[in-house]
């Protein structure tokens, strides 16, 4: 099959949305398909051999923050070529809401489009106002994806109709290899938590009030921190007792990242709130590395309630306390969600998600039909 | 004189605006024959490999049976949106009670044959959840300009049948989920 898809924002700028199509179009192309991604692109030198550069994005105002956008007839007429010169099978617009390159290409294209929602927006005052421009754009998708319930939520309230569900990807592989971090793992046991310090949703307060406990009962653990912050700020403010077992990394790089996971005995989420999906957790049981997280839906559900990862109640230190300690002592359990928990980061591989993805393409091809450009029909109706 | 062309000027805008609203629902009418088509694709398909599987002999007599009657049900009624939701809900309901449950599934997936069976009924109740909410929804944004009432007014539907939703039960069975 060939895929045409549209990243709306600069390839040259890190983000959720760019990743995300990356990914895809690296696990579409594994299994087999011919993908060509079109995107803005700050800096054309060094892209992959699947991207086509529509042009310097231009930074306005919109929504509230400044936003590095293409549009005009300029970039109208790169989405034109591209169409034609693509031949494409289906076209998959990501993030179809902004006024960027995905809604110029629902504009243009004439034939199979499938179109992903990203993130939870307010509906603005100007998509109100030009509700029946950018309906009759959206008209044209024939097949629509929400990477999680609260785009899905968005996707209802602002333009009516329904997605499917496909949550966004893990690259397992990514995890598997990497060595642990030099002198781990430690008889003494160590666990780690990932995250802001002094974010308060990320619950790191909760683990250092349960520390005390854990430290009575495993005298020679050790605490790894990774993530950005105030460390030393936090760690003057502790008990010298407690911050002796803890060590704190900073921002760390992905493949320190990995080594992380393989240098401790337990990753613990304790996320209050805020959490859509759990991207992190799944990385950790793809590495092997069992995960103790608080109950919070969306962590219940990526751990299916217990099986594939241990719960505790959430803001609860005294039962996380509880949780770890018994789960440290109980080689069969930590044993039992090594292998429960790679199962289930294979559910959410990138290879599976492109296989969902590959059925909605299926859902919405034409036999004999490829997308083609039409900017005049849009626009003129039977005229053009 | 003024006036003269001030009311041609605003025929010829109102006769554009017409003109493209008709082609708007031209493809909105194009989008829910193309969603309607892969649905329907879609379950034949379904019941054809709940045939399969029910002749293969990977089942046991009673639950081969319940699944063949259901399949042969639902490929007697084709073509009505509205007429065909029962016997595929059928369908439905007789898969996941012979095939649904993780342990059915799991021992399906054991043999060789039941593996190709398998995957090619996974597919299809995939897809033909997802091709019904494709056709569901176009048939609401088609429903929804045709309610206009300068649409209503001048016909522009045509005579167009209004489009029906398909209202069937066509839930994943949970031993099928992320497969």
């Amino acid at each position: 099959m060939r895929v045409g898809i549209v990243c709306p924002y600069d390839w040259s700028a890190p983000g959720g949305v760019k990743q995300h199509i990356r990914d895809l179009a690296n696990a579409l192309q594994e299994i087999g398909h011919e993908v060509s991604v079109l995107t803005p692109c700050e800096d054309e030198s060094d892209l992959e051999p699947f991207v086509v550069s529509a042009g310097r994005p231009i930074p306005v105002p919109y929504n509230g923050s400044v936003a590095r956008l293409s549009f005009g007839p300029v970039s109208a007429a790169r989405v034109r070529r591209w169409v034609r010169d693509g031949d494409f099978d289906v076209v998959h617009v990501h993030e179809p809401a902004s006024p960027s390159l995905s809604v110029l290409a629902c504009w243009v294209c004439d034939g199979p489009l499938v179109a992903t929602w990203h993130s939870s927006t307010e509906r603005s005052r100007a998509m109100t106002a030009f509700y029946y421009l950018l309906q009759t754009a959206m008209e044209k998708i024939s097949g629509r994806i929400a990477v999680s319930e609260k785009a899905r939520q968005t996707l209802v309230e602002n333009v009516g109709g329904d997605a499917v569900l496909i949550p966004n990807g893990v690259t397992c592989k990514q995890f598997e290899g990497g060595a642990p971090f030099e002198g781990y793992p430690r008889s003494g046991r160590t666990i780690l938590f990932l995250g802001r310090i002094d974010e308060p949703r990320k619950g790191l307060q909760v683990l250092l009030n349960a520390m005390p406990r854990i430290v009575d009962r495993y005298p020679e653990i050790r605490l790894l921190v990774a993530g950005p912050g105030d460390a030393d700020g936090l760690r003057s403010s502790l008990d010298p007792k407690i911050a002796d077992h803890i060590e704190f990394l900073g921002l760390i790089s992905e493949d320190d990242k990995v080594r992380a996971f393989k240098s401790a005995d337990v990753y613990i989420a304790p996320n209050t709130g805020g959490e859509s999906f759990g991207i992190v957790l799944l990385e950790s049981m793809a590495a092997g590395t069992p995960v103790l997280a608080s109950d919070i839906e969306a962590f219940a559900k990526v751990l299916e309630h217990g099986t594939s990862g241990e719960l505790f109640e959430n803001e609860d230190s005294a039962d996380l306390a509880a949780k770890l300690e018994v789960l440290l002592a109980d080689e069969g359990r930590l044993q039992s969600l090594r292998t429960q928990g790679f199962r289930r980061s294979r559910e959410f591989d990138w290879a599976s998600v492109a296989r969902d993805v590959v059925r909605v393409y299926e859902a919405v091809l034409q036999p004999g039909v490829k997308v083609e450009a039409d900017f005049s029909g849009q626009v003129f109706g039977r005229f053009g | 004189m003024w006036v003269a062309i001030g009311i041609v000027v605003v025929l010829v805008l109102f006769g554009v605006y017409l003109a493209s609203t008709a082609g708007r629902l031209d493809r909105l009418h194009h989008r829910v024959d193309t969603a309607y088509a892969s649905l329907n694709a879609q379950l034949l398909r379904r019941s054809t490999i709940a045939f399969e599987l029910a002749m293969s002999g990977e089942l046991d007599p009673a639950a081969s049976l319940v699944l063949a009657d259901a399949a042969i049900r639902a490929q007697e009624n084709d073509g009505d949106p509205v007429d065909r939701a029962q016997p595929e809900s059928d369908l439905t309901k007789a898969i996941v009670a012979t095939i649904g449950s993780k342990e059915a599934v799991d021992l399906l997936f054991a043999s060789e044959g039941g593996t190709t069976l398998g995957n090619q009924l996974s597919s299809a109740v995939h897809r033909t959840a997802i091709s019904r909410r494709f056709y569901n929804d176009a048939v609401r944004a088609c429903r929804a300009v045709r309610r206009q009432h300068l649409v209503r007014w001048f016909s522009l539907a045509g005579h167009t049948p209004m489009p029906q939703t398909v209202e069937m039960d066509d839930e994943v069975p949970s031993g099928f989920e992320g497969r």
